[in-house]
């Protein structure tokens, strides 16, 4: 390699080219498009923001990536951001989003009257797009599903080492506790991780899939895990995975009481937003009955608005009640939980 | 190698016309990387908030001690697998020796999260192999003893296998460019070829293992996908778990500066102890001869290296293409060149652009060896050791407040709105880069212009040629191998990138480091695997050029 005038030269003016062209492509983005920061990835979305541009002829720009790390971008860039729309996977970074300041309430009807109080916020600020519930998944073959009630039997002395969960550090076991918090008090949430982490099978590692492959491998005897991995892996081209799924099955908790615990997909208006009529159109389509139908064949989750039936796949596990706990609240507790967890040493 | 005093008879040479410019550059350069780096230090000036008196009383100490252990166990793995690596092919000679010059790079291309996801499918409890020693042996649960993959080892071993190739590369450069003339004296006085390595060729090598061990230690701090994935609490996790858990972005960024001052003291430390020390020697250059290993020993060594090749590359890019190949058909060709060009440009970009400022800020500080000039050398090489997303907001809140106030002004004064100028661009997300990755070409430079004697500088200048002519003529030529290794390490590196690209991206730009990310962070590790190993075999391209490029200059 030698460093010779010329070639540095080109070298410069490439550079030159490059840089230019990427500035102008960042200011000219923007018009007649409405522009996503997405924490939902994008092979869980893009399909539906390209339906939405075949019907409106709206144009969608996309930026994936962590909820927070989005949030930290949005509030950076202030009134400047390009950002329209904020699409988040959990209703905690909506509340944070809300809290900082960096969503506008908007006005829909269609949205206030198809989606339950409960999954969005009481001002407009955001919205509930898609339901995820957090179940108990159990090895059929040594475990009775009426050996099963609540999240709190868990504790139990016959789930002694029997329990495969996930990190705390994951958002879904957050807002789990979270919703405990809301509805036992501090004291009895922090009696409930510290029960439960005495019962685990092994350390908290790997994801949900991970768990229900330690139940079908014999590792443990129950876990917790979100619905639609369990849907991803019986319906997987992975034969392995299939095979796993097999071996197990689901069961809602908290049936007699407050119901399963959920959390939900939502997205709100950026205060930045230069298209708030384009960010409102995409939001209802998202909350539309194609969009919602898809969330459920896709990614096997459960539909926000009422009136829409979930996948085939879903109705075959039975309709379940649904905890009602406003989800506003698991984004005020989730520090809290994370907290209790750290107490109890959750890993 | 020369021991005595650090003061050199000629320095008023290094003195004269052009050597404001050369200082104000550096200064300036370095001052500008150093920005991130500073926010985050910045952090700690913003007072505790009462998060700090949780983390002390539940989960600091286990943040610190894990990390610690993770760095004992790394630096031990790399500093064995690298130094053995590198003795065998450039000192030895034995079977095969010419194709593992190159192969030992391979587990370089590998992303340690990736190799995480690999080894873990494949040694896990539910995995393949102990499903079959089960049914073989008809065991259960806690009837037999199976190393857990998924721990404090698992994660020591995967980062150990893809983190050595920095020691190795490093130290391999300075193995074949060690004089003959030492390695025969000391066997002329009467050393085996086992003592003239620890006692000669090792210690000569030192500022070279120094350099790799750092990168991989910094590497190891900043990882966060395989500890996250393995279910380690190290300090890197606890950034995230502050920031995103208990949503103390602020004292999150207190812990990343934390960690940054902690790494630099370790390095302060270390110069300080070879702070009298010069490492370069006076005897010609020749290409050394090299040991050769006859018979059974020969043999030893080709299966020492190959199972280093083995585990960190062979056996994983075998996983990862049986499950790419069940998925080749369901993948939009365009889609996937197009990642593969913005992937390839980006790395090409942000590497050249870490050599030239590698370059400036290394030689630099050889004209001026000054301590304000070894501050910001240093300084500047830190963002290294902090995951990418922390540098990404040390990125961020500096470029938007900037942008913010140049739309401010113009709004005043002539009712014009710039927007956003550069945040949101390609060049936030370049600057990035080398804010991150700095590090790893400046050691390489570093470390080559350590065993340059400061003499021949001494020479040219005294022959009336500028310090640029100097660099020009005669550094840059006999630099050329830590060169090509800077520019291949941050090529290969950025290739990797993750969180800084993820956070920082234009709309609608993607990486294949991003789509592999997303899918195997949703735990479909098949349809992952094809961008995996994309990555992989673009990673390989450079290696292969550059080792070619590099072993014919030496012929």
């Amino acid at each position: 390699m030698r460093f010779t005038r010329p070639a540095l030269r080109r070298f410069t003016s490439s550079l030159f080219v490059i840089v230019t062209a990427a500035m102008t492509a960042a200011t000219t983005a923007y018009a007649d498009a409405v522009n996503v920061y997405s924490a939902r990835q994008e092979a869980l979305i893009k399909p539906m923001l390209d339906r939405f541009t075949e019907e409106t002829g709206i144009e969608v720009n996309l930026i994936t990536g962590d909820g927070d790390a989005l949030l930290t971008r949005l509030r950076s860039e202030g009134r400047n951001s390009p950002a329209d729309v904020l699409l988040t996977v959990d209703a905690g970074r909506l509340y944070r989003a809300e809290e900082a300041g960096v969503l506008q309430p908007i006005e829909s009807d269609y949205l206030e009257e198809h989606i339950p109080a409960n999954l969005r916020d009481s001002d407009g600020n955001w919205f509930g797009l898609s339901v995820r519930a957090r179940v108990i998944a159990y090895a059929k073959d040594r475990v009775d599903p009426a050996e099963l009630s609540t999240y709190e039997a868990l504790t139990d002395e016959q789930w002694r080492g029997r329990i495969c969960v996930r990190s705390s550090g994951n958002i879904y076991n957050q807002s789990l506790v979270a919703s405990m918090l809301s509805t036992q008090g501090e004291a009895a949430t922090q009696a409930w991780t510290q029960g439960l982490v005495a019962n685990f099978a092994r350390p908290p590692q790997g994801g949900d899939r991970d768990q229900i492959k330690a139940l079908a491998a014999g590792q443990c005897d129950i876990a917790l895990v979100n619905s639609y991995y369990y849907g991803a892996m019986l319906q997987s081209d992975d034969p392995e995975e299939q095979a796993a799924a097999a071996e197990v099955s689901v069961f809602f908790p908290n049936q007699d009481g407050r119901g399963t615990h959920i959390n939900v997909s939502g997205a709100g208006v950026t205060q930045s937003a230069k298209n708030v009529e384009e960010a409102r159109a995409l939001i209802e389509f998202l909350a539309g009955a194609e969009a919602q139908r898809w969330y459920a064949e896709a990614n096997n989750e459960y539909p926000a608005i009422t009136g829409v039936a979930p996948s085939a796949l879903l109705e075959s596990w039975g309709n379940f009640k649904a905890d009602s706990v406003d989800v506003t609240e698991l984004g005020r507790l989730n520090a809290q939980a994370v907290m209790a967890m750290d107490r109890a040493h959750w890993k | 190698m020369e021991i005595g005093s650090a003061t050199l008879p000629t320095q008023a040479l290094h003195r004269g016309r052009g050597s404001f410019g050369w200082r104000a550059l550096l200064l300036v350069t370095a001052g500008l990387i150093a920005v991130p780096v500073l926010v985050i230090i910045a952090s700690l000036f913003l007072g505790f908030s009462p998060v700090w008196q949780h983390l002390l009383d539940t989960v600091l100490q286990d943040y610190v001690v894990n990390s610690l252990l993770m760095m004992l166990g790394v630096g031990v793995g790399t500093l064995l697998l690298g130094v053995s690596a590198a003795w065998l092919t450039a000192m030895c000679e034995f079977p095969g020796r010419r194709v593992f010059n190159w192969a030992l790079l391979l587990p370089m291309a590998m992303p340690a999260y990736i190799i995480a996801y690999t080894y873990t499918g494949m040694l896990d409890f539910s995995g393949p192999l102990q499903s079959a020693l089960r049914a073989q042996f008809g065991w259960g649960y806690g009837d037999y003893y199976f190393p857990e993959i998924r721990s404090l080892g698992g994660a020591v071993c995967m980062l150990s296998l893809v983190l050595y190739p920095y020691v190795y590369l490093l130290v391999r450069v300075a193995f074949t460019e060690q004089s003959t003339a030492v390695l025969e004296a000391s066997r002329s006085l009467g050393k085996g070829p086992w003592q003239t390595l620890f006692l000669v060729a090792l210690p000569m090598a030192r500022p070279a293992i120094v350099a790799g061990i750092s990168l991989a230690l910094m590497e190891t701090l900043a990882d966060f996908g395989t500890v996250d994935y393995f279910g380690v609490s190290v300090f890197t996790t606890g950034i995230f778990r502050t920031w995103y858990g208990l949503g103390e972005l602020q004292t999150a960024a207190q812990l990343a500066a934390f960690l940054l001052l902690f790494v630099f003291v370790l390095f302060t430390l270390e110069q300080y102890s070879r702070r009298r020390l010069r490492f370069h020697h006076s005897g010609a250059r020749q290409r050394p001869g090299r040991i050769v290993l006859q018979g059974w020993r020969g043999w030893c060594a080709a299966a020492l290296a190959l199972a280093i090749v083995s585990a960190g590359f062979l056996l994983p890019a075998t996983q990862l293409a049986s499950w790419a190949s069940d998925r080749f058909g369901a993948t939009d060709p365009t889609v996937f060149l197009g990642l593969v060009g913005s992937s390839f440009t980006l790395a090409a970009i942000a590497s050249a652009c870490c050599l030239l400022i590698a370059l400036l800020l290394g030689y630099g500080k050889r004209l001026h060896p000054g301590p304000l000039e070894q501050q910001a050398a240093r300084v500047s090489s830190m963002g290294y050791a902090v995951p990418g997303t922390v540098i990404a907001v040390g990125v961020l809140i500096p470029f938007a407040w900037m942008d913010n106030r140049v739309d401010a002004l113009m709004r005043e004064h002539f009712d014009i709105s710039t927007g956003l100028l550069l945040s949101g661009t390609l060049v936030a997300l370049v600057f990035a880069y080398v804010v991150r990755f700095l590090a790893v070409s400046l050691q390489s430079v570093e470390s080559g212009l350590a065993r340059i004697r400061p003499s021949i500088d001494e020479s040219a200048r005294s022959l009336g040629k500028r310090p640029l002519q100097v660099l020009q003529r005669i550094h840059l030529p006999m630099l050329r191998g830590s060169l090509i290794t800077a520019l291949l390490l941050v090529f290969v590196d950025v290739l990797k990138e993750l969180p800084t690209t993820l956070i920082l991206r234009p709309f609608n730009f993607n990486t294949l480091a991003v789509r592999t990310y997303e899918l195997a962070s949703d735990e479909r590790l098949a349809d992952a695997a094809l961008p995996a190993l994309a990555i992989v075999l673009i990673g390989l391209l450079p290696v292969i050029l550059m080792t070619r490029t590099h072993s014919q200059g030496r012929a």
